[in-house]
């Protein structure tokens, strides 16, 4: 156990030391203070035919952001169809159903990536490298082009506009998304990660000799922004549990260090654009403190919760775990993997103790705030630091601000259409589907923890997190068409709400602060920060838990 | 003595509206509350359908949690109607104030016996009409002619009486006060209906109130954590179904029991309070004789960073002290002394008596003998500006320069050049310069200067603390308002202000991000009001200044301002408090359902039910029992304020977050369980 924490310890110092000088690049980058790759920034922009100093208003910020969305999904959607007739498909895979290529492209331009398929079988290298890699870096880039729409509501006084869109995501992807990737797929590729166009291998397996199809393809490419970008969605169905995803401790440490980096970045990017790093602190600290406190509940639950396999399990719950990562490596994968709203993995979930498997269900049903997605995870922690605000500021005697901008009904509308929708969302897509006379037929288990899976399943996809429970079959019509909807909703809405609430922001004028204003970046607010987004996380949630993991937890208890 | 009776009345008609507001047009104005009208709806046809064999739960036990659910409502009716009715109340006293007199409408300004005599209600802006000693002003109006004192009491409640006169700052009278001397033509500004005082029935009586911005954010909170609770509440209903086709065992939660928790979970505290607590908030301004023009100018006052504030009255004694005889040349200061005070020894006000002191301190003059001296003394009168004393054929006079000197120069006298000097002098200091003339002999001039208040610089401190800024506004030259401002503790100053120089400091500050609050009487004062964000007028200004301002300061003291803003910070404490309150009362609440919800599905939750709570029946009826009684507990609180404290922003926070926060954890924990040991003890559970 002392190894397992000595090495999540070690793990955070790693992550927190690169994540501070990448968040001030990525500042000086999206603010236009650096640009070494000038003139083929100046050539996209011509191409899309913007200019230098374009700026938008809210409404059409949103308007190009669901635009560029939507075509990125007729794409992907129309690539699946027609996969069969479309070139580099050396095994010749058939076209994507309809409701799975719904799904699937629904995921993928949401950021989910839940995957209802398995990579090697359902999708052609074309499919998965100009389809879904695409997606996997532009939705990652929208993420970001938000949150600094939003950044830039804070610091801009009295004005119409929240930046360029096309600026935003052309930069996030040129001097972010692109060369980091480009130098982890590198790295990935060393370490045994394949990137081919070949077709799979079939070989003799030793034991036997039975013969064995080895499936291959472009994947290290898409790996590393899958991992980099919190999309999650693995090349192969068995995502990085699979040996050609992750081969090695190196491999491991470096996909799992991308989970969390851009977010982590992002939290000190905040801080410098707000021109107040005491800001960016207190929200990089709220998140670790979160992260912290359910890494060792799953840490622990791994560890110890599994007594009652009497001479089974001697070094924790090993069920569904590669005994090349063990415990340690598998639950910190997992939280984070859950904390960020990344979704890979590298152990199946369900296997996970009931106390385990509900700190990955909670850290999700939060709204995927603790992290949570490039950008979309740090915009949505902006609305529960304004929901904070608001109710401690009154408490002060004023009426509420952050960062200098009075908060006040649109506002507040925006927020709250942001924290919303997620909950609601996971929520009622688990009540229909529980309703539906052949749910429990599509379990792997029964009782509390066939409840859990299916809970589970609907807080991903409602969190655009994207991971799995497994156990839960996902690629029904129902689930499939459903799902999607789901990914869609709760992407776009907080999404355009964030916008709006950027432009409204932007719009006022900043007060200055003095001793009477509340203070957003000490102990006191960090702490209040914390119980608030737990509170409105255990109280939306609570009664859903207890019928799940809780009573799993309890029941199994001798 | 007549108080106890209107407490009861208002009481009982609190009681009374409690089941008017049951319709459902006011529900709807409060969407929380307005769940649980739902929910109390939907328990009572659940009740009356277990007659016809539809049961959802025991029948006895459905009627219990409607039953406490319709008190719920009326509770959180009844907070509302107390807070009305002591608005109401206010208006009432006022109302008695108007009544419909008889005006002395004049043809023309000047002639003032041709007039005819109308109703006060028929008079029209522009009308003019006469009012002479003992008449009550008709209507809201502007003084065109003529000086009077007139008696405010029924508007500001203060007795001593006011000067009006034409021209100037003191040129609006008020509906409903009475002029007590002298005569006054008055132009007509507000018709019947919209005069000030009908303005300030309507504001206190809630008639006109409008939910403010923080108010309606604050309602957008409370609306989706509802919904939350809503959609967590009613997602039970498949839940527990589908788990008990998974266990096997157990009943899926009822409807009455899912109504039960959801009205536990749903913010009815604050929704119960919320309106109260702006009505009351309203209120505590009226009480300190302040009327808003809206409920938004209460909650800027809350955010005021920056105060300007007016150096007479508020910083220094409104009256200034003799501290110095200066004799003119060939005059002994004794002699000076001695005229000064023989024509002060009657006048009753600070001033006077100061002059007084000052004699008997400096040379040992003490009181005479005033019938000896068959001594006839001139009062200071507005029109004036002099005041003295006849005796023995000798006439002593102080006063204003100007006013001395028109005086000197009547009776053939002369004005001395040195004498002008001297006034300029103790002008140029920030004094005030009181000429003495002893008949047609200038004496010499008493320097009357400001007295730094008792207590201001503690009170700026404090005011430091909680991150105000307070700033000196005086007509001083800079070199006298350096001086007091250093003595008082101000941040700031601004000397030799213009009404200009005014506006252009409130626009810097707001340029900066700060908020401004001042307060202003004159005319020329007007454009400064309308800048600030909390404007606040004084009841004896002009119209023009009192429309530009959002508040009325009915006492026309200057200090009022620093008790708006404690009244604007209390109010939005008191909302903050109590949401926290009740979302934290959430916590308790769940830990005393949950477990005994799904008992019967999965019975080893029972580990949850830590609070030992004797049976589900218990439990549930604990938690809403609780939840009812709780929005009544807090009523004084919602009508009194939270305490407030002039301490920095993160001690005001911890405080409160200790106290409600921390508090609306752990009271309902102690609540539910004594509930339940009470219901267990009556045999319910």
């Amino acid at each position: 156990m002392s190894m397992i924490w000595l090495q999540d310890i070690a793990f955070l110092i790693l992550l927190i030391g690169i994540s501070i000088p990448l968040g001030i690049y990525i500042y000086r980058v999206m603010t236009g203070q650096a640009r070494f790759m000038a003139p083929v920034e100046k050539g996209i922009y011509r191409m899309l035919g913007v200019q230098d100093k374009n700026e938008m208003s809210t409404k059409k910020y949103a308007v190009s952001i669901l635009i560029f969305s939507g075509i990125g999904f007729v794409l992907l959607f129309s690539t699946m169809l027609l996969q069969e007739v479309l070139p580099l498909n050396p095994e010749h895979l058939k076209s994507v159903r309809w409701d799975l290529a719904f799904n699937t492209a629904a995921s993928f331009i949401t950021n989910t990536n839940w995957q209802a398929y398995s990579g090697e079988s359902t999708l052609s290298y074309l499919t998965q490298s100009i389809g879904l890699t695409v997606q996997n870096f532009v939705s990652a880039g929208v993420g970001i082009s938000v949150l600094f729409a939003l950044i830039r509501g804070f610091t801009s006084k009295n004005k119409k506009t929240i930046g360029c869109f096309w600026h935003d995501l052309t930069r996030s992807i040129l001097y972010i998304l692109l060369p980091f990737s480009f130098a982890l797929a590198i790295v990935l590729v060393s370490q045994g990660v394949v990137q081919t166009l070949l077709p799979y291998k079939v070989v003799t397996a030793l034991q036997n000799g039975a013969s064995q199809t080895i499936p291959l393809g472009p994947a290290a490419s898409q790996i590393a922004i899958k991992q980099l970008g919190t999309n999650g969605g693995g090349f192969f169905g068995m995502n990085s549990a699979f040996p050609l995803e992750n081969p090695t401790a190196i491999s491991n440490l470096l996909e799992l260090l991308s989970i969390l980096l851009i977010p982590c970045a992002l939290c000190i990017s905040f801080g410098k654009a707000v021109k107040d790093s005491k800001q960016g602190r207190a929200i990089l600290i709220t998140m670790i403190i979160l992260f912290v406190a359910a890494l060792a509940i799953v840490n622990i639950s791994e560890q110890y919760g599994t007594v009652f396999y009497e001479g089974v399990a001697a070094s924790g719950n090993m069920e569904g775990k590669e005994v090349i990562n063990g415990v340690g490596s598998s639950a910190i994968w997992g939280t984070a993997t859950t904390a960020a709203s990344n979704g890979s993995v590298n152990s199946m979930h369900d296997s996970f103790t009931p106390l385990g498997g509900m700190m990955m269900m909670f850290l999700m049903q939060l709204g995927e705030i603790v992290f949570g997605g490039v950008g979309s995870g740090l915009y949505g922690m902006i609305a529960f630091i304004i929901l904070t605000v608001f109710i401690a500021g009154l408490m002060v005697g004023r009426t509420p601000e952050y960062l200098g901008k009075k908060i006040e009904p649109f506002d507040m509308k925006m927020v709250c259409l942001i924290i919303l929708a997620p909950p609601l969302l996971t929520l009622l897509g688990t009540a229909v589907t529980v309703m539906l006379p052949q749910a429990a037929s599509w379990l792997s288990n029964s009782g509390a923890h066939g409840f859990s899976e299916i809970l589970y399943a609907f807080s991903s996809m409602a969190n655009n997190n994207g991971s799995a429970f497994s156990g839960f079959t996902g690629g029904t019509m129902f689930t499939n068409v459903f799902g999607g909807i789901i990914m869609l909703i709760v992407r776009f809405i907080p999404m355009t709400a964030a916008i709006f609430l950027a432009g409204d922001l932007s719009n006022k004028k900043i007060i200055t602060a003095s001793e009477g204003t509340l203070s957003t970046s000490n102990t006191m607010f960090v702490g209040l920060l914390i119980a608030v987004i737990f509170i409105i996380g255990a109280l939306g949630f609570l009664p859903a838990l207890a019928l799940g993991p809780i009573a799993d937890f309890f029941t199994a208890l001798k | 003595m007549k108080k106890q009776p209107l407490k009861n009345k208002i009481w009982t008609d609190a009681i009374k509206q409690s089941f008017v507001k049951l319709s459902p047009r006011t529900q709807l104005k409060n969407p929380v509350m307005l769940v649980v009208y739902i929910g109390a709806i939907m328990t009572t046809i659940l009740y009356f359908l277990s007659f016809t064999g539809i049961k959802d739960e025991n029948a006895g036990y459905t009627l219990a949690i409607s039953l406490i659910l319709w008190f719920t409502v009326l509770f959180a009716n009844f907070a509302e109607a107390i807070a009305e009715g002591r608005g109401r109340a206010q208006a009432n006293s006022l109302r008695s104030a108007r009544k419909d007199v008889k005006a002395k409408k004049l043809k023309a300004p000047t002639n003032h016996d041709d007039y005819t005599e109308v109703l006060s209600n028929t008079l029209k802006r522009g009308d003019i009409f006469l009012a002479t000693a003992g008449d009550q002003i008709p209507m809201d109006g502007e003084v065109i002619d003529g000086v009077a004192s007139v008696d405010e009491s029924a508007i500001t409640g203060e007795s001593a009486p006011v000067i009006r006169e034409s021209g100037g700052d003191r040129s609006a009278v008020t509906g409903g006060t009475t002029v007590i001397s002298d005569w006054l033509v008055v132009k007509v500004t507000a018709e019947a209906g919209e005069s000030f005082l009908d303005k300030m029935i309507a504001m206190v009586e809630g008639a006109s109130r409008k939910k403010t911005p923080n108010e309606i954010a604050l309602q957008i909170l409370l609306v989706t954590l509802t919904i939350i609770f809503v959609v967590v509440t009613a997602t039970l209903l498949p839940f527990s179904d589908f788990a008990k086709r998974q266990a096997g065992s157990g009943e899926a939660v009822s409807i009455t029991n899912i109504i039960a928790l959801l009205v536990c979970l749903a913010p009815t505290t604050i929704g119960a309070l919320l309106s109260s607590i702006g009505i009351a908030g309203m209120s505590r301004l009226n009480q300190a004789n302040v009327l808003a023009m809206s409920g938004r100018a209460i909650e800027a006052a809350g955010d005021v960073d920056v105060l300007l504030l007016d150096k007479t009255g508020t910083i220094t004694l409104g009256n200034r002290q003799a501290s110095e005889f200066i004799p003119l040349k060939g005059v002994t200061e004794q002699e000076l002394a001695d005229a000064a005070q023989l024509s002060s020894i009657a006048d009753e006000t600070a001033e006077g008596r100061s002059v007084v002191v000052l004699a008997k301190e400096r040379f040992g003059i003490r009181g005479r003998e005033l019938s000896k001296l068959n001594a006839n003394f001139i009062e200071f009168s507005a029109k004036t500006r002099i005041s003295g004393v006849d005796f023995q054929d000798n006439e002593i006079r102080k006063g204003a320069a100007e006013a001395v000197k028109k005086y000197v120069l009547d009776k053939g006298g002369d004005y001395p050049d040195e004498c002008a000097e001297i006034v300029k002098e103790v002008a140029g200091c920030g004094g005030t310069p009181l000429v003495v003339a002893k008949n047609e002999k200038v004496l010499g001039v008493i320097y009357l200067k400001d007295i730094v208040k008792n207590g201001v610089r503690e009170r700026f401190d404090d005011l430091r603390k909680m991150g105000i800024k307070t700033i000196m506004i005086t007509g001083d030259n800079p070199m006298t308002a350096a001086a007091i401002a250093a003595e008082a503790g101000v941040d700031d100053f601004l000397a030799e202000a213009t009404p200009e120089a005014k506006l252009s400091l409130i626009r810097e500050y707001q340029s900066k991000g700060h908020m401004v609050a001042m307060t202003g009487d004159g005319t020329n004062d007007a454009p400064a009001l309308a800048q600030a964000d909390v404007a606040v007028a004084m009841n004896s200004g002009t119209q023009a200044a009192k429309e530009a301002g959002n508040m009325v300061d009915l006492d026309s003291s200057p200090t009022k301002l620093i008790d708006i803003v404690r009244i604007g910070k209390q109010l939005l404490m008191t909302r903050g408090a109590l949401t926290t309150f009740s979302v934290a009362n959430d916590v308790a609440k769940y830990f005393a359902i949950i477990p005994v919800l799904f008992f019967g599905i999965y019975p080893k939750l029972e580990a949850l039910n830590f609070m030992r709570l004797t049976s589900s029946t218990s439990a549930i009826l604990s938690a809403i029992i609780y939840n009812a009684l709780i929005i009544v507990a807090l009523i004084p609180l919602a009508l009194r304020g939270v305490k407030y404290r002039e301490v920095s922003a993160s001690k005001l926070l911890s405080r409160n977050l200790l106290i409600y926060g921390l508090g609306g954890i752990s009271a309902p924990f102690i609540a539910i369980k004594l509930i339940d040991i009470i219901l267990t003890v009556c045999g319910i559970a």
